[in-house]
C-alpha cells in the first residue's frame, strides 16, 4: 500500500507529495542515480589590489579546482578550518558569487549558462541558511512576511503565500499566531534560526545549503535545531550540504564528508570511513584535535603544529606539506591528484602516499590511520606560515 | 632559553589562602529601559595554582562575573557582595589601586585577539607597555623581556613577530601574543574568557595545552570561562556550571562531568553532540534560557526541567552540599534521600 506523507496546502509552490515506498519525488528529472548537484573544477580567485594605481597584485585562490557530487537525499558535510574556502564554496554553489571557472550541474542541467537551467528556476530549487541568524533577516519585516516573501516573488498570491508561511512556521516549531507578527529582534537566536530555515523551505527547495547554520547557537539550542533539520529533511525529501567547522556535528548529521584545506578538496568519503579510517594526514590531524569529554584523557601534545598558511601565497605542490609530518620533495614539486571517484561508497584522497606511482617513499604503503607521526615542528625542514 | 627566568613562579604567597574569594556576588545593569539581573548571588573561591572552569551558555553571567573580579564593567553595572582577590577587597579599591592591580596581580585574555589588541602598535610595543607600566625598567630591557615572553609562549621566529602588527599574524599567533602580554608581569591569577572559541580545532588544542603548561610552570591560579564542556574536561581542576546568573553546580571536574547532579548539567551533557547514534534525535533541553530582565521566584531552570515539581516554583532551591567543595542548587539531589530516587545519571 502506498503511504504518503501529508503536506500543507496545494499552492503553486507547496512541498511535494512524496511517495514513501518508492521515494519518488515528482520534481525528479534524472532519476535516483543522477546526482542532484555536480560540481566540476570549480575555481574562485579573489584579486588582491594594492599600490598607487590599485592594480591587481596577487590572487587569493579561495576555491581551487574543486569537484564533487551531491547525491539525491544525502547530507554532504563539508569540514575545514577557517580560511579553507568553505563559505566561498557555499556562495559559489548558490551563485551569490560569480565563479572564475568551473561548471555546476543541477539534476542534469547546467546552471548559469546560456541554454541551461534558468537562474530563477535554480533559486527555487536551491536555498541557503546562513550562520548569523540576525543579520540574514530583514529587521523591518515581521517573521511571517519574511517567510512569505520568496513565494510571492515567485508568483504566489499573497493570501496563499501567507498561509504557506504559517504552515511552515508550524513545521519548524514556531506557533504562527504568536511568532508570525513578531520582528526578528523580538526572537532568541534559536528562534531566528528557525525562521531562517522556514524561509529557506518556503520555496520547497530540493537542495538546502547550511553554512555554519548551528555554529552561533548555544549547545542546548544547537541540539534542538539539529533535530529539527533531521525531521525536515525526511519530511520534505531534502538534500543538504552542511558546512561546519564542528567535527562532532558533521559526524552526527552527514552521510558523506568532504574535507577542505586551503581551497582544495583533500578527502571525500562516507562519514564512517572518514571518521574511522581517515587517510589524508590533514584529516587525521583534524580528527585527533577533537577534545575528549573525559577529564582523564587529556592531550599532552597537539596533533599538528602551526596555523594554516596564508591563502594569498599557498605552498607549492601539496598545500598541506608545510604542516605534514610525511612531507618529502615530491610534495613540494607536484600537487597530488585526487583519486578517482567511483560511486557513493568511494573514499577518495589527494595525497602522494596513496598513489603507488607518485614517487613518495611511502607511496602505495601509507602509514596506518592510528600511527602517531612525529609532530615536533622544530625538527622539520619546512616552516609553517613563513 | 631558560624558561623559568622569563616569568617568576608565584611562590611568594601562602598556598592555603584562597587567591579569589567571592561571596554572594550580584551584578545588575541599570538603564532607563530596564534592569538586567546578570549575576544573582554567586559564591566561589580559588586556591593558588588551581584551575576553575566556569561553564555556561550565552547570557548565563559567566563573562560578567569575570569582569566584575577586575571591575572592568561599565558604570551602569552595580556590583554587590564580597569580592576578594589576593586578599584585597576589589569593590572598595580606588581607580589607581585598580590600575596597579590589573596586569600585575590579575591578567585577562579575551576571546577575540583581533579586537583586544591595538591595531596601530606592534606586538612588541604592546607587551612592553604592560611591563613598563608596572616595573621601573628601560625600554630596551622591556623589549628584551617581550622577546623572551614570545619565545616562552612558543611563537616561532619570535624576533620577527615582535615587530609585526596584529593584522600580520594568524589567529593562533595573535592569541599567543595576548597570552604573552597577560603573563608579562607574572600575575597570580589569570582570567581567560573563552580564549580558544574563535580558533580552529587544530589551533585550539595547541593553545589549550600551552595555557595548561604555563599555568603549571608558573603556579598561578586560572579561571577559564567556556561554553564547551570538552574544553573544561581538558583544562579544569574544578568546574562551576552557571545558569541564569547563578552557579547551579560546582565540584571537581571528574565528579561533575561523570556524575552530574543538577538537571541542567545533565541536560547539557546529554545534548552535547559527541559521537551520538546517528539514527536517533539528540536529547535536547527544551525551551530557551530565561529573560534576565525579569526576576522570577523559584528555580530559574524549572520551566525547562524534566523533574520539575510544585516546590521548585515556590522558592529558590538552596545550595545542597554534596561533599567538600561540591554542591548543586537543586532540591533533587538531597543526600538524605534514597540515592535510587535521584534523577537518572546521563552518560556523557
Amino acid at each position: 500500500m502506498n503511504k504518503t506523507v501529508k503536506h500543507p496546502p496545494n499552492g503553486l509552490l507547496s512541498p511535494p507529495e512524496i511517495d514513501v515506498v518508492s521515494n519518488k519525488d515528482p520534481r525528479d528529472r534524472g532519476g535516483p542515480a543522477q546526482p542532484l548537484f555536480i560540481v566540476k573544477n570549480l575555481v574562485k580567485n579573489f584579486p588582491v589590489r594594492g599600490g598607487i594605481l590599485n592594480r591587481t597584485t596577487a590572487q587569493v585562490q579561495a576555491v581551487s579546482n574543486v569537484s564533487f557530487q551531491v547525491l539525491k537525499g544525502e547530507t554532504l558535510g563539508v569540514v575545514g578550518e577557517s580560511g579553507c574556502g568553505k563559505s566561498t564554496l557555499a556562495r559559489l554553489l548558490m551563485h551569490l558569487l560569480d565563479r572564475t571557472s568551473g561548471e555546476l550541474i543541477f539534476d542534469g542541467d547546467s546552471v548559469g549558462v546560456h541554454g541551461g537551467m534558468p537562474m530563477r528556476k535554480f533559486r527555487e530549487a536551491a536555498q541557503m541558511v546562513f550562520q548569523d541568524s540576525y543579520s540574514s533577516l530583514n529587521p523591518r519585516l515581521p517573521v511571517e512576511d519574511s517567510v512569505s516573501y520568496g513565494p510571492k516573488v515567485h508568483g504566489m498570491a499573497g493570501k496563499a503565500a501567507r498561509e504557506l508561511a504559517r504552515d511552515i512556521l508550524k513545521k519548524v516549531g514556531l506557533r504562527p499566531e504568536i511568532f508570525g507578527p513578531r520582528y526578528p529582534h523580538e526572537l532568541s537566536g534559536g528562534q531566528k534560526q528557525r525562521v531562517n530555515i522556514a524561509r529557506a523551505l518556503a520555496l520547497s527547495p530540493r537542495l538546502v545549503i547550511l553554512d555554519e547554520a548551528v555554529s552561533a547557537l548555544d549547545k542546548s539550542v544547537e541540539a534542538q535545531v539539529l533535530n529539527l533539520l533531521r525531521f525536515l529533511k525526511r519530511h520534505y525529501n531534502l538534500t543538504y550540504v552542511f558546512i561546519s567547522h564542528d567535527l562532532n556535528v558533521v559526524q552526527y548529521i552527514s552521510d558523506r564528508v568532504l574535507v577542505m584545506y586551503l581551497g582544495e578538496v583533500v578527502e571525500l568519503g562516507p562519514v564512517d570511513e572518514i571518521y574511522n579510517r581517515p587517510r589524508h594526514p590533514y584529516t587525521r590531524a583534524l580528527l585527533r584535535s577533537r577534545l575528549s569529554m573525559d577529564p582523564d584523557d587529556r592531550m599532552d601534545d597537539a596533533p599538528i603544529a602551526g596555523d594554516p598558511p596564508n591563502p594569498i601565497n599557498p605552498p607549492s605542490g601539496c598545500r598541506f606539506r608545510t604542516r605534514c609530518p610525511y612531507a618529502e620533495p615530491i610534495c613540494a614539486s607536484t600537487p597530488p591528484a585526487i583519486s578517482q571517484w567511483t560511486g557513493p561508497e568511494s573514499h577518495t584522497v589527494a595525497c602522494h602516499m596513496y598513489n603507488p606511482v607518485d614517487g613518495h617513499s611511502l607511496s602505495g604503503n601509507p602509514p596506518a590511520h592510528d600511527a602517531m607521526p612525529d609532530t615536533d615542528i622544530q625538527s622539520r625542514p619546512t616552516r609553517v606560515h613563513a | 632559553m631558560p624558561k623559568d627566568q622569563v616569568v617568576t613562579p608565584s611562590t611568594s604567597h601562602d598556598k592555603t589562602v584562597p587567591i579569589v574569594d567571592v561571596q554572594g556576588m550580584s551584578v545588575k545593569f541599570v538603564s532607563r529601559e530596564a534592569t538586567v539581573y546578570a549575576v544573582n548571588g554567586v559564591d566561589f573561591h580559588l586556591m593558588p595554582g588551581e584551575v576553575l572552569c566556569v561553564i555556561g551558555e550565552s547570557g548565563s553571567g559567566k563573562s560578567v562575573s569575570m569582569r566584575a573580579l577586575m571591575r572592568l564593567l561599565p558604570d551602569k553595572a552595580h556590583i554587590a557582595g564580597k569580592v576578594n582577590v589576593s586578599g584585597r577587597d576589589v569593590l572598595s579599591m580606588t581607580k589607581s589601586e585598580l590600575t596597579a592591580m590589573r596586569g600585575r596581580d590579575v591578567s585577562m585574555i579575551f576571546q577575540e585577539p583581533m579586537t583586544a589588541l591595538d591595531p596601530v602598535y606592534t606586538i612588541g610595543d604592546q607587551i612592553c607597555e604592560t611591563i613598563l607600566r608596572h616595573e621601573a625598567i628601560g625600554q630596551d630591557v622591556a623589549m628584551k623581556r617581550a622577546l623572551d615572553l614570545l619565545e616562552f609562549v612558543r611563537v616561532p621566529s619570535a624576533a620577527r613577530r615582535l615587530k609585526s602588527y596584529p593584522f600580520e599574524l594568524s589567529g593562533g599567533l595573535r592569541q599567543r601574543a595576548m597570552i604573552a602580554m597577560a603573563l608579562s608581569c607574572s600575575p597570580k591569577l589569570l582570567l581567560a574568557d573563552e580564549p580558544t572559541t574563535a580558533l580552529d580545532a587544530t589551533v585550539q588544542i595547541q593553545v589549550l595545552i600551552l595555557l595548561r603548561k604555563l599555568q603549571k610552570e608558573m603556579g598561578m591560579g586560572m579561571i577559564f570561562v567556556t561554553h564547551d564542556l570538552s574544553v573544561a574536561a581538558q583544562v579544569a581542576d574544578k568546574v562551576a556550571v552557571m545558569y541564569a546568573g547563578q552557579i547551579v553546580e560546582m565540584g571537581d571536574v571528574r565528579d561533575v562531568l561523570r556524575n552530574p547532579q543538577h538537571p541542567y548539567t545533565q541536560g547539557m551533557l546529554a545534548s552535547t553532540v559527541h559521537g551520538q547514534d546517528r539514527s536517533k534525535d539528540i536529547p535536547a533541553i527544551p525551551g530557551s534560557p530565561p529573560d534576565m530582565r525579569l526576576r522570577v521566584a523559584g528555580c530559574k531552570f524549572a520551566p525547562r526541567c524534566p523533574h520539575v515539581s510544585a516546590s521548585c516554583q515556590a522558592a529558590e532551591p538552596p545550595q545542597v552540599m554534596l561533599g567538600a567543595d561540591r554542591y548543586a542548587r537543586c532540591i533533587l539531589p538531597d543526600p538524605t534521600r534514597d540515592p535510587h530516587l535521584l534523577p537518572q545519571k546521563v552518560s556523557a
